[in-house]
C-alpha cells in the first residue's frame, strides 16, 4: 500500500520524546487560521510513498533515534489510517516507538469500521498527540472551520482505552488566550487519566512565508509571535483547571 | 621502587621518569573523574577585578579601531620584552607577549611587506632601519618563497584555484609540548635535547646538516625560555612543584611559542588532564583550595584570551576576526579504556561561566559514547549557555593517533610533541571543474591558468566527458599544489623555523603534510545536475564557459542520497590518490582537510558561475557542509551525508559548521539536556519508555 507523504523530517526534536524521524503526511480536512504547513492541505497529492520505504530511511539513521523513534504528523494523518495501520505495525515489529500527532477531527463513534481501524491503529500506537485547539465549539469553528465535537470524543476515545496521550495547545492571541477558556479547556484534560503531559506552544508566524508561495491570504496577517512567557502563563492557566477536575473527583 | 620525592613527591613512576614521555606520565598518574560540576567554584575577587580591567582595555581597542597599541621598532623573540602585567598583585599567572597587554608584537620572520602592512593599515609605520635590515641583510620566508615560485605557481596563486597559502604569514598548525616544561624543567629538556645532537648521524648529508642546526636553534631557545621567566621572577629550569606553577610552567612554554611565531593556529594542546594530577596532589596535600586552584585555571584562560597578533584586514577577512585557534583539547578516552575526564576538565569549561563566553581560547570537546554521563550533560549545558563548545569526535581520531593527541587549528589532529604538521590551505576543487570545462583557462580573468586541455564544447554537458577531463584538471591541479607546498615549507624552516615549538618535540617528529579541499558541496552538486538533470552552458564572446541552466531537478548533497553522495565520497578520493603521487617536503605523509570553516566566503567571490546553479561570487558553504538551503531533510539526513565522507582520505578533518535556532532542539534547553544523554548513551530500547516532559503535568501532584 501506498500512503500521500507531504515530506520527511530526519530530526525532529520536538515532536515527541527524543529525536524522531517525522513524516508528515499529505492532507487535511481542517483550515486552521494559523496552520503553518498550508502545503499539506490538499488531499490526494504528495510523494507516494510505501510503509518499508519509510523505514528504510528510518534504519539507515537509527542511531540517531534511540532515544526517540517515529513521529505521524501532518497534514492529518488519520486521513490515511490504512496506511498508518501498516506503518505502525511494522515499526512496532521491530521495536520502534511510534508516536501519532494528530487533530483528531476524523474521528466519528458511529463510523462502525473506521473505529475499529483505530482500535488496530492504536494497537501498534505508543503515544498520541493530540492538538486541542479550543474547547468552546463555536471559537473551535471559528480557528478551525469545524467545531470540536468529534476532537472531544476521540480525546475520551483515547482515554477509554487508556493510551498515553500529550496534549498540546497553541496559544494564539486574541483567539485562544481566554483565562476562562483555558481554564476550561485545563477542567476537560483533567478528566482523562491516561494525558501524561500538557504541551503549550506560543503561536509563531513562521508559515507566513509559505502562504506567499502558495499564492494565498494569510489569515493572520501582520500577527506577531507570541512571547514564551505569555504561553507559560495560558498553561497555569490550563493547570488551573485541571487540578480543579481532579479535586473535585 | 623507592619513593619519589621532591617535585614529583606523590606521583607513580613509570618510563616517564626514564625519558620525556608526558604521556606515561598522565597514563599512571590521572583520576578519572565521574561526579558532577557540584565542586567548581565562581570568580574570586582578584579574578572579576582582573577581568573588568580587560574589559575596559577591549573597549578602549575597540574604540581605536581594534588596535590599542602596537610594536613597530622592536622585532619579537622569546627575550626582546620586558615583563608586563595587568596588575601584579593580583595577577596569580603572569606573562604578556610583550611589556604590556593589548600591544601587538612586532613579527617579520614571516615577511617584512605583510608586517609593514600590518603596522600600516592599524595606523602605525613600520620603523625604517627594521625595514631595511629584512630588505637588505636578512631574508624571509616570503622573500624565499618567491625566489623559486613558477610562473604557473604564481597564476594559480592570483587565480585563487590555490588559495590561502602561507607563504607571507606564518604556517602555525604547530604544537609545542608545553606541559614537558612543567613536569621536567627546562634543563632536562636542553640535556636531552645535548643527547639529541650526539645521536645524529655524521655523515654530511644535507638532512644531518639540518637537522644539527635546528637542536642547537631549539637549544638556544629553551635557554631563552628560562631568560624570559626569569624576568618575570621564576626558575623554571626546575620542574613544576604545584599546581600554580605547574600552569605558569605551561603558560611560559606557550608565551614563547607566541612571541616567537605569529602562526595561522598556536594551539595549546590537551593540558587539562595534566595539570588535573598537580591539583589532586595539591587538593591532597591541603596546599590549595578549590576556589585557589578555579583561580589560577581562571587567570590561565584569561592570559590565553588575550593572545594577539598584528594582522592585515586582508587576514582577518580570510578568517572572518582576528582569530588565533588557542584550541584546547578536552576529555577523550584512554587506550587502556579509562575516560579522561578530569575536575580539571571540568575548570577549564567552568571559565565560560566565571570569565563569560568567549571564542578563545578554543575550548575542544574530544567526544566519545564513553565518556561519563555527568560530563556530557555539563557540555550541553555550558554549550547552550555560552556557544563556545567545540567538539570532535574522538572515537574515530583515536583509532589513528592513540589518547594524548590534540587539535591544532579547528580539526587537525597530532600527538602532542611527536607530530606536527605543515598546514597547506586549501585548492579550490569547484574552480578546478570549472577548469576542466573551459579547458585551463579562468573563468573570471580569462587567462590561461591550467594546462591547454581541450575545453568541452557542447551545448550541453555530458557527465562522462566531464568527469574524465576534470580528473585529468584535478591530476594537474594536485601536483602544483603540493609542489607550492614544498616551497613554502622548506623556506619556512629555513627563515621562519619554530625553535622553541619544535624544542618542545621529539627528535624524530612525523610531519602530516596538510592539503586541503574548498568548494567540495559545489562539485558534488554540480556533478549530480549534469548527471541527473540537464546543464546548458552558457559561453561569452570568448568561447568560455561563464553561466549554466539546469533544467530540470537532481539529487543534492546533504539529503542522505547516495546518488549524489557518493560522488562526494569519490572526488575526496581521487583528489586524495593524485595528492598521494607526489614527492613532499621531508617526507611528509600527505592528508587532506575539509574544512573551510570562514573562508569559503572568500573562496567563492574568487569563483565563477558552477554547474550547480550557483552564481558567480557566490559564497561557498563552509567545509564539508552541504549547500545552505539545499539539505532539506533534516539534519539526520544533512549529517549523514557529511558522514560518509572518507576519513582515511581526510585525515586533517571534516569540519561541519551547524547552527540551530533557540528551541530547535526541543522545547527546553533542559530537555535538550536530559535528551542529549538518552540518545547518545542509551545501549538499551529506552524506546519503551516515555521521559517525562519536564514542563508536562505531574499526574502524582496531588
Amino acid at each position: 500500500m501506498k500512503g500521500y507523504v507531504h515530506s520527511t523530517e530526519t530530526f525532529g526534536s520536538v515532536d515527541g520524546p527524543g529525536i524522531r524521524y517525522v513524516v508528515f503526511m499529505q492532507g487535511c480536512p481542517m483550515r486552521c487560521l494559523y496552520c503553518h504547513n498550508p502545503d499539506s492541505w490538499a488531499i490526494g497529492r504528495g510523494r507516494e510513498v510505501t510503509a518499508e520505504e519509510l523505514l528504510l530511511e528510518y534504519e539507515k539513521n537509527k542511531m540517531f533515534y534511540r532515544g526517540g523513534g517515529i513521529t505521524v504528523t501532518g497534514g492529518e494523518p488519520l486521513l490515511q489510517v490504512d496506511f498508518l495501520i501498516e506503518l505502525f505495525s511494522l515499526a512496532k515489529a521491530r521495536g520502534i516507538h511510534t508516536c501519532l500527532d494528530t487533530s483528531g477531527i476524523t474521528y466519528s463513534p458511529e463510523a462502525k469500521d473506521y473505529v475499529s481501524k483505530l482500535d488496530e491503529l492504536m494497537g501498534y500506537t505508543d503515544l498520541v498527540m493530540l492538538d486541542i485547539k479550543h474547547i468552546d465549539p463555536d471559537e473551535h469553528r471559528l480557528l478551525t472551520s469545524r467545531d470540536n465535537g468529534a476532537v472531544l470524543a476521540f480525546a475520551r476515545y483515547l482515554a477509554e482505552k487508556n493510551i498515553p496521550t500529550w496534549i498540546r495547545h497553541v496559544i494564539v492571541k486574541g483567539y485562544t488566550d481566554d483565562p476562562e477558556a483555558l481554564r476550561s479547556l485545563g477542567r476537560f484534560i483533567g478528566g482523562l487519566r491516561n494525558v501524561r503531559a500538557l504541551d503549550v506552544l506560543p503561536y509563531h508566524s513562521m508559515g507566513e512565508s509559505k502562504y506567499r508561495e502558495l499564492g494565498i491570504s494569510y489569515p493572520l496577517e501582520g500577527m506577531p509571535s507570541l512571547d514564551k512567557s505569555e504561553a507559560e502563563k495560558a498553561k497555569n492557566y490550563i493547570l488551573e483547571g485541571v487540578r480543579e477536575a481532579r479535586r473535585s473527583k | 621502587m623507592t619513593e619519589i620525592i621532591g617535585a614529583w613527591r606523590g606521583f607513580e613512576g613509570g618510563t616517564w621518569q626514564k625519558e620525556i614521555n608526558v604521556r606515561s606520565f598522565i597514563k599512571h598518574n590521572y583520576t578519572p573523574y565521574d561526579g558532577d560540576e557540584a565542586f567548581l567554584e565562581g570568580a574570586t575577587e582578584d579574578t572579576l577585578a582582573l577581568w573588568d580591567q580587560v574589559l575596559e582595555l577591549s573597549k578602549e581597542e575597540r574604540a581605536k579601531g581594534g588596535v590599542l597599541d602596537m610594536d613597530t621598532k622592536v622585532i619579537s623573540t622569546i627575550t626582546s620584552h620586558a615583563a608586563g602585567y595587568l596588575n601584579k598583585d593580583k595577577e596569580k599567572i603572569v606573562g604578556f607577549q610583550t611589556d604590556k597587554p593589548f600591544k601587538r608584537a612586532l613579527h617579520t620572520y614571516g615577511g617584512i611587506r605583510m608586517a609593514e602592512k600590518a603596522c600600516k593599515d592599524n595606523g602605525y609605520e613600520l620603523d625604517p632601519t627594521v625595514k631595511e635590515f629584512f630588505e637588505v641583510h636578512r631574508k624571509t620566508h616570503n622573500a624565499g618563497v618567491f625566489d623559486v615560485y613558477t610562473p604557473e605557481m604564481k597564476a594559480c596563486r592570483s587565480s585563487h584555484i590555490i588559495t590561502g597559502l602561507p607563504d607571507a604569514y606564518g604556517r602555525g598548525r604547530i604544537i609545542g609540548d608545553y606541559r614537558r616544561v612543567a613536569l621536567y624543567g627546562v634543563d632536562r629538556l636542553i640535556e636531552d635535547k645535548h643527547q639529541q645532537k650526539i645521536t645524529t648521524r655524521s655523515a654530511m648529508y644535507v638532512d644531518v646538516i639540518r637537522d644539527r642546526e635546528e637542536l642547537s636553534d631549539q637549544i638556544r631557545a629553551l635557554e631563552d625560555l628560562k631568560k624570559m621567566a626569569m624576568s618575570y621572577g621564576f626558575d623554571i629550569s626546575r620542574p613544576a612543584e604545584n599546581t600554580q606553577e605547574a600552569i605558569q610552567w605551561l603558560y611560559f612554554g606557550y608565551l614563547a611559542a607566541v612571541k616567537e611565531q605569529n602562526g595561522a593556529a598556536m594551539s595549546l594542546g590537551r593540558t587539562s588532564t595534566f595539570l588535573d594530577i598537580y591539583s589532586e596532589r595539591d587538593l591532597r596535600e591541603g596546599r590549595f583550595t578549590e576556589s585557589e586552584i578555579q583561580e589560577f585555571v581562571d587567570h590561565f584562560i584569561m592570559k590565553l584570551r588575550l593572545v594577539k597578533f598584528a594582522r592585515t584586514p586582508e587576514y582577518n577577512a580570510l578568517f572572518s576576526g582576528d582569530p588565533q585557534w588557542v584550541t584546547e583539547s578536552i576529555g577523550g578516552v584512554a587506550i587502556d579504556g579509562r575516560h579522561m575526564v578530569t575536575k580539571m576538565s571540568y575548570r577549564y569549561l567552568h571559565t565560560l561561566t566565571n570569565l563569560g563566553a568567549a571564542p578563545e581560547p578554543n575550548l575542544t570537546v574530544l567526544w566519545s559514547t564513553r565518556l561519563p554521563d555527568n560530563f556530557k550533560r555539563y557540555c550541553a549545558k555550558t554549550s547552550i549557555e555560552t556557544s563556545s563548545v567545540q567538539y570532535e569526535n574522538d572515537d574515530l581520531m583515536r583509532f589513528t593517533h592513540g589518547d594524548d593527541y590534540a587539535i591544532a587549528c579547528c580539526v587537525s589532529s597530532m600527538r602532542v610533541g611527536k607530530e606536527m604538521q605543515f598546514f597547506g590551505a586549501r585548492a579550490n576543487l569547484a574552480k578546478c571543474l570549472l577548469y576542466a570545462i573551459n579547458g585551463g583557462v579562468d573563468e573570471i580573468n580569462g587567462k590561461q591558468v591550467g594546462p591547454r586541455y581541450r575545453p568541452i564544447t557542447s551545448e550541453y554537458l555530458d557527465y562522462d566527458e566531464v568527469m574524465e577531463r576534470y580528473d585529468d584538471m584535478m591530476q594537474w591541479l594536485a601536483g602544483v599544489y603540493v609542489n607550492t607546498l614544498n616551497i613554502i615549507h622548506y623556506m619556512h624552516d629555513k627563515y621562519c623555523y619554530e625553535k622553541i615549538q619544535m624544542a618542545l618535540h621529539d627528535q624524530h617528529v612525523t610531519r602530516w603534510f596538510a592539503t586541503g579541499i574548498a568548494g567540495l558541496s559545489v562539485v558534488a552538486d554540480s556533478l549530480s545536475a549534469i548527471k541527473y538533470a540537464k546543464v546548458k552552458v552558457i559561453r561569452n564572446e570568448n568561447g568560455i564557459a561563464t553561466d549554466y541552466e539546469v533544467e530540470g531537478d537532481f539529487p543534492k548533497y546533504g539529503n542522505d542520497d547516495d546518488r549524489v553522495d557518493s560522488i562526494a565520497y569519490d572526488i575526496v578520493h581521487r583528489f586524495m590518490e593524485h595528492i598521494r603521487k607526489h614527492h613532499t617536503y621531508r617526507g611528509g605523509i600527505h592528508t587532506t582537510s575539509i574544512l573551510t570553516i570562514t573562508s569559503n566566503v572568500v573562496y567563492g567571490k574568487a569563483t565563477g558561475s558552477t554547474p550547480d546553479g550557483r552564481k558567480k561570487g557566490e559564497a561557498f558553504a563552509p567545509g564539508a557542509n552541504p549547500m545552505h538551503g539545499r539539505d532539506n531533510h533534516g539534519a539526520v539526513a544533512s549529517l549523514s551525508s557529511v558522514a560518509k565522507l572518507p576519513f582515511k582520505d581526510a585525515q586533517d578533518g571534516i569540519s561541519n559548521t551547524f547552527s540551530i535556532i533557540p528551541g530547535a532542539l526541543g522545547k527546553d534547553d533542559r530537555i535538550f539536556v536530559g535528551d542529549l544523554a538518552v540518545d547518545l548513551d542509551c545501549t538499551t530500547g529506552a524506546c519503551a519508555e516515555i521521559p517525562n516532559l519536564l514542563e508536562g503535568l505531574d499526574i502524582s501532584e496531588e
